[in-house]
């Protein structure tokens, strides 16, 4: 092998590093060059390293807390999900045996918290995203000095974060003749007698999905308002030359492609928001579980298991379930508005 | 040219023709979704502010007609038999926001200026990462986060509150999107006259970026300030708890009964007011960053 040859290895191989694909195994090179042309990637890779001492120094703080809060955390649930460990033994290796007792033996898991899951995140998650869309649309298309106290309305509701919310809520839902909702209802003669609409599992569903949507204009809403706003002008007009008739059809073919980048930040903050705000059912009916398993979903299923059974490594695997499941329905969004030239 | 010049006139006043009469309506429709938004949130304003007698009224009044602190009060007095009093818990949340505030910004701030800026082995994959880890809640990993925090010895203190916090994605990817807009010359210029990569970050970025700054300290304090996480788990020790846990045990204990109604109400209006009143400050800058909050 010439040198020069050996010489365009070697920079091939330290761009491949840059770009962090693992390097290939090297080409057919007597085993000495193999080492030595290691040897030297690796130190021009540490002198790189070297030379750029001062940016690993800025992201040290946040990538500590990072590793701490969220790797470390992510890992150790997959490790965790195949032991059987309560958090004062050792945990032990049982394989995939949490996974088999989950998806075939855990009857409160199959028969509430995946169809409750499911059923919740369907609804609530598109069902939030296209509202967050088309609510920000129809805010664009209002005079410009109205849209700033519109946009405040529909955002402030995601304001009231975590409890806060279910006690905003409960007084209107309350079950007996004082919620208001009830009241309303009674007087207007549309029930004869009062709802529980948190505490009966026939309802609670419906009351969650509701306050759920209500609060769900984040910042996803405002990812894609903000979109919506910065659209190129000039679009539209090229696009009426060009033939479009009516506002769905530019919404369609100038709109959301030329926002695309917006829309996917708001889905993954959607999806985020849905599987987050699972726990509103126990916080709405009081009581956990929620009423006949009415509102029980596969993060309070984790909680059952983890913090009231000390099943962790059952948890766990739980846990890793419900990741699985966020990374699909990312994966979807990101299939739907992803942009396909990828860096 | 020609074809345009005839075509240009009818399309514009056809198109003044139809807003007019679609934005009537769309702004009434606005109008009434807002209110019906708006209407849970006007609710307990009034809640608050009522008066014992008029919380038990039958049929329920929507507005206070006599308006009185009597909730307030209660509130104070809720705590009273407790060994905690609930300024404790209002000062314990008080000042995690205003730490976490600040720690989360700086700390993302820094992360995000290499990331974008700088071409440093490795950048690309920390990205890549972040971005992957904005999909996941981390409400979903609270068990292993529970064995860190134990394993790190920070339960029962501050750091236990915010140093989990900091671990927040979506603030570096915000800010790394926005500070991508400054143009590097930008930035060489100042390191030709000498400034260090620091004064760059310090004097330049920073100053540039304040729409993301703005909007990033604003999610941490909304995080910060609704966080139930690190009081019920990292924290077995009263007095360290913060008062949106305190507001939680309000609610178990409120059920369906209307008593402590007018208590909760106020609790909640202390945890929402702050958030309403800054967002309503830093809104612009808010959209502002939005702009550039596209994944490509």
């Amino acid at each position: 092998m010439s040198n020069k040859q050996q010489e365009a290895a070697i920079s091939a191989a330290s761009a491949r590093t840059k770009l962090h694909v693992p390097a290939a195994v090297p080409a057919p090179v007597p085993a000495e060059a193999g080492i030595r042309k290691r040897e030297a990637w690796l130190l021009r890779l540490l002198k790189e390293i070297w030379v750029y001492r001062l940016s690993y120094l800025f992201i040290l703080p946040f990538m500590l807390c990072f590793a701490a809060f969220i790797v470390v955390p992510v890992l150790a649930a997959i490790g965790l999900s195949f032991t059987s460990y309560n958090s004062i033994q050792k945990p032990q290796f049982i394989g995939w045996r949490n996974f088999q007792y989950m998806l075939s033996q855990d009857l409160i898991f199959l028969k509430y918290a995946i169809p409750n899951t499911f059923k919740f995140s369907l609804i609530v998650g598109p069902g939030g995203y296209i509202a967050s869309f088309l609510l920000a649309w129809l805010i664009t298309q209002l005079p410009a000095r109205t849209q700033r106290w519109f946009t405040l309305a529909m955002y402030t509701p995601s304001l009231t974060i975590g409890i806060a919310m279910s006690i905003v809520w409960l007084p209107l839902l309350s079950g007996d003749r004082l919620g208001y909702l009830n009241s309303v209802l009674l007087k207007l003669g549309l029930i004869e007698s009062p709802i529980l609409w948190v505490t009966d599992k026939a309802h609670l569903m419906g009351s969650m999905i509701v306050t759920t949507l209500w609060s769900s204009m984040g910042v996803g809403f405002l990812a894609m308002l903000a979109g919506l706003l910065n659209v190129n002008k000039e679009l539209y007009e090229a696009g009426r030359i060009d033939g479009v008739r009516s506002r769905l059809q530019e919404i369609w073919y100038i709109t959301i492609p030329s926002m695309k980048p917006q829309m996917l930040f708001g889905a993954v903050m959607a999806i985020v928001g849905t599987f987050k705000s699972g726990a509103i059912g126990v916080q709405l009916s009081g009581v956990n579980p929620t009423p006949e398993y009415a509102g029980h979903m596969i993060i309070n299923h984790i909680d059952d298991y983890g913090f009231i059974r000390f099943e962790m490594g059952y948890a766990a695997a739980l846990s890793v379930f419900l990741l699985v499941l966020m990374y699909l329905s990312n994966k979807l969004s990101w299939s739907l508005f992803g942009s396909k030239e990828d860096e | 040219m020609m074809a345009r010049a005839v075509v240009f006139p009818r399309i514009r006043s056809r198109r003044l023709k139809r807003i007019d009469g679609f934005q009537l309506l769309l702004l009434a429709f606005m109008f009434l979704l807002s209110v019906f938004m708006l209407l849970p949130i006007v609710y307990i304003f009034n809640q608050a502010f009522k008066p014992y007698q008029e919380l038990f009224l039958y049929p329920p009044r929507f507005f206070v007609s006599h308006p009185s602190l009597d909730n307030f009060r209660e509130l104070f007095l809720v705590t009273a038999r407790s060994t905690v009093p609930m300024s404790r818990y209002l000062f314990n949340s008080v000042l995690i926001a205003a730490v976490a505030v600040i720690a989360v910004t700086g700390v993302s701030a820094l992360c995000a200026f290499p990331i974008s800026k700088h071409r440093f082995p490795g950048h690309r994959l920390v990205f890549s990462m972040i971005v992957l880890t904005l999909m996941f809640a981390p409400e979903a990993v609270q068990i292993p986060r529970y064995l860190v925090v134990s394993e790190l010895g920070i339960m029962n203190t501050y750091f236990g509150h915010i140093l989990p916090l900091l671990a927040m994605p979506v603030g570096v990817f915000l800010l790394k999107q926005f500070i991508d807009q400054i143009p590097d010359a930008l930035l060489e210029a100042a390191r030709i006259d000498g400034a260090s990569e620091f004064i760059v970050f310090y004097r330049i970025v920073i100053p540039v970026c304040m729409p993301a700054v703005a909007t990033v300290a604003i999610l941490a304090f909304q995080n910060a300030w609704g966080n139930v996480e690190s009081s019920s788990l990292f924290m077995l020790d009263e007095s360290m708890k913060s008062f949106s846990f305190f507001l939680s045990t309000l609610t178990s204990t409120l059920g369906n009964n209307v008593a402590l109604q007018g208590a909760a109400a106020v609790a909640s209006l202390i945890m929402f007011v702050p958030n309403l009143i800054i967002f309503l400050f830093l809104q612009g800058k808010v959209i502002a960053t939005m702009t550039h909050s596209g994944i490509k």
